[in-house]
């Protein structure tokens, strides 16, 4: 742990990215301590800019708090970003460790399948997805991970195939272990770290497909987005630019410092791939 | 066997791999129909207001939902198979005449994207690579970063903040002034003031993709054996560059701007609703609104069949550029 973290420092940009996402985890954690009031209420003057009346960042057409929609914002999209892409990783492990470990046939198969879900363009299949099953914390979360797990599908199935004919997976085998605990106990274990730096690329892929998903119309109603807060704002683009322009600052820094986590912890868990370069 | 004839039987081979493709494709949109709420005779009894039961399951009988589902199936790939994509009630006409009305739109918009994000993509990459750790590259590699994780949709209203709202200089929104009725080249002149902002808007993530692709593939081919050669020869370092490197370095780069068609179609949804662009993705936005899913699955079933083609057609492309490719 402690190698581990000396070799993620050496990454400044991967330390700031953390920096601001524990900034932004804050945040929402304590969105209710300080704006207690539900941020579709209507609190204050219609269309107030930054720092008029009392609004931090001004007041949208209706009159509710820009400022209340991000920090409220902020735990819709962590929340959903984090959950996609779980569910996402668990599909994409299940497809790529049968096919990797299995091979022939059942490789046949399954690659199969993953080809048709690459091929599909997934933003306009997630919009479909959604706009069936009606938007919904759910259905959004499901739209997002059907569409994102062909990626760790194929990567977990090229770890898979590497690995099962190392000598410590021969050693099971002759020691009588089934093919199931050969695949999550021994195998799974092992191709970890390159799951971990493409799950946090994915997380913030997943924010930026929910913040365009809400924008067109499709987040869940009851729940404020920053890609809400945008697609309402739009119209008022003339006459209250702060409506649309804070948010989507919001997305902007949660993802780069996503991203940026994300090369850090490539840097620091496939340190052979840095020293090659 | 001569080059030519394998290249055929590749080529031939790759259409045969297609076909399962588009089929699966067809099928999961069929069963998607299958799981919304509601039938072509739901949306149909609503829009006249009033429709008896006994009169629903006539509906029913003539458009074969009494069917069971595999009769239905199999009706469903026919219609696919001879573009019949269904009819669009909010629009009150067939759904593969609404598209190809909307095709050409579409299909400027995403050739202008490829031509600004591919062009600037290979030039910014070309220097970052000869300028390597320097300020130059800096820039560019923070630029790439930027782009990377900024929403589209967030972008094109800032550029119709800054250029159009407060600048000034380009329209907000639509594709033509239609009330200027402007003819021959003035409409041309028109259609492309109208399509500065959205391309740019839209090519900006694929630039930084580009971009950081070129950049990589340029210092991969730098690394290689033949410049060494090269160097050793005596030629100068310009002409290693742009003679020997940079040719090939682009083949990655080009390969990379067929598998992009998806995501740039996905892309287009919301640009074209961004900025009121009257092709497919803001239909596709218009038939969210109007709940009209056949409309969203016959855009959705045409996008993907794009893909397909445009892979296809891209690695045959490829084949031809690089003749080391292996056709066997």
């Amino acid at each position: 742990m402690a190698e581990f973290w000396t070799r993620y420092r050496r990454n400044r940009a991967a330390v700031l990215g953390l920096g601001i996402l524990f900034t932004i985890l804050f945040m929402a954690a304590t969105a209710h301590l300080f704006y207690p009031e539900d941020p579709f209420r209507l609190v204050g003057r219609p269309l107030s800019g930054p720092f008029e009346n009392g609004f931090l960042l001004g007041s949208d057409s209706l009159g509710r708090d820009v400022a209340s929609g991000i920090v409220h914002g902020a735990k819709t999209s962590l929340l959903i970003g984090l959950i996609a892409t779980l569910v996402s990783i668990f599909i994409g492990i299940f497809f790529g460790a049968f096919a990797g470990y299995f091979g022939g046939r059942v490789d046949d198969l399954l690659m199969r399948i993953t080809e048709i879900f690459q091929t599909i363009p997934s933003f306009i299949f997630a919009i479909l997805l959604v706009a069936i099953m009606k938007p919904s914390i759910f259905s959004i979360v499901i739209a997002i991970a059907v569409v994102s797990w062909p990626g760790v599908a194929r990567l977990v199935r090229g770890e898979f195939l590497s690995l099962k004919n190392r000598e410590f997976v021969q050693a099971c085998h002759t020691i009588g272990m089934s093919d199931l605990r050969v695949m999550l106990r021994e195998i799974l274990p092992n191709c970890l770290s390159p799951i971990i730096v493409i799950g946090s690329l994915m997380v913030a892929t997943a924010i930026l497909i929910e913040s365009g998903l809400a924008f067109l119309g499709l987040g869940d109603p009851n729940i404020m987005s920053w890609g809400f807060q945008i697609g309402a704002g739009r119209t008022m683009l003339r006459s209250a630019w702060w409506v649309c322009t804070f948010p989507g600052i919001a997305i902007l820094i949660t993802v780069l410092a996503i991203n940026l986590i994300g090369e850090g912890l490539n840097d620091a868990l496939n340190p052979r791939l840095k020293e090659r370069q | 066997m001569p080059r030519s004839s394998k290249i055929f039987r590749y080529v031939s081979k790759r259409l045969l791999q297609g076909i399962p493709i588009i089929i699966a494709i067809i099928v999961i949109n069929f069963f998607l129909l299958n799981l919304a709420e509601g039938d072509a005779v739901d949306v149909l009894a609503g829009e006249a207001g009033s429709a008896t039961p006994e009169y629903m399951e006539q509906l029913r009988k003539k458009f074969g939902l009494d069917q069971p589902l595999p009769v239905q199936l199999a009706v469903y790939l026919k219609n696919v198979l001879v573009l019949d994509l269904g009819y669009s009630f909010r629009h009150e006409m067939a759904v593969q005449d609404l598209i190809f009305d909307r095709f050409a739109a579409t299909a400027l918009l995403m050739t202008s994207t490829i031509i600004l994000a591919v062009g600037f993509g290979i030039l910014l990459g070309l220097m970052a690579a000869m300028r390597l750790n320097t300020w130059k590259d800096a820039v560019i590699t923070v630029f790439a970063l930027i782009t990377y994780a900024t929403p589209l949709f967030w972008v094109g209203l800032m550029m119709i903040v800054v250029f159009s709202l407060y600048l000034g200089w380009f329209p907000t929104s639509g594709m033509e002034n239609v009330a200027a009725f402007y003819e021959g080249w003035d409409r041309v002149v028109d259609i492309a003031h109208h399509l500065v902002l959205p391309t740019i808007t839209l090519s900006l993530f694929y630039l930084a993709l580009y971009t950081r692709m070129m950049r990589a593939s340029m210092l991969e081919q730098y690394g290689q054996d033949y410049v060494v050669t090269a160097r050793a020869k005596g030629l100068t370092e310009r002409r290693i560059t742009f003679v020997h490197v940079l040719r090939n370095a682009l083949l990655p780069v080009v390969t990379m701007a067929g598998v992009q068609v998806g995501a740039l179609i996905g892309g287009s949804v919301i640009v074209e609703s961004v900025f009121a662009w009257p092709g497919l993705g803001m239909l596709a936005f218009e038939s969210l609104f109007a709940r009209d899913l056949n409309l969203l699955l016959g855009i959705f079933l045409l996008s993907s069949i794009l893909v397909v083609v445009v892979n296809l057609v891209v690695d045959i492309i490829y084949c031809f550029l690089d003749p080391r490719i292996d056709v066997e």
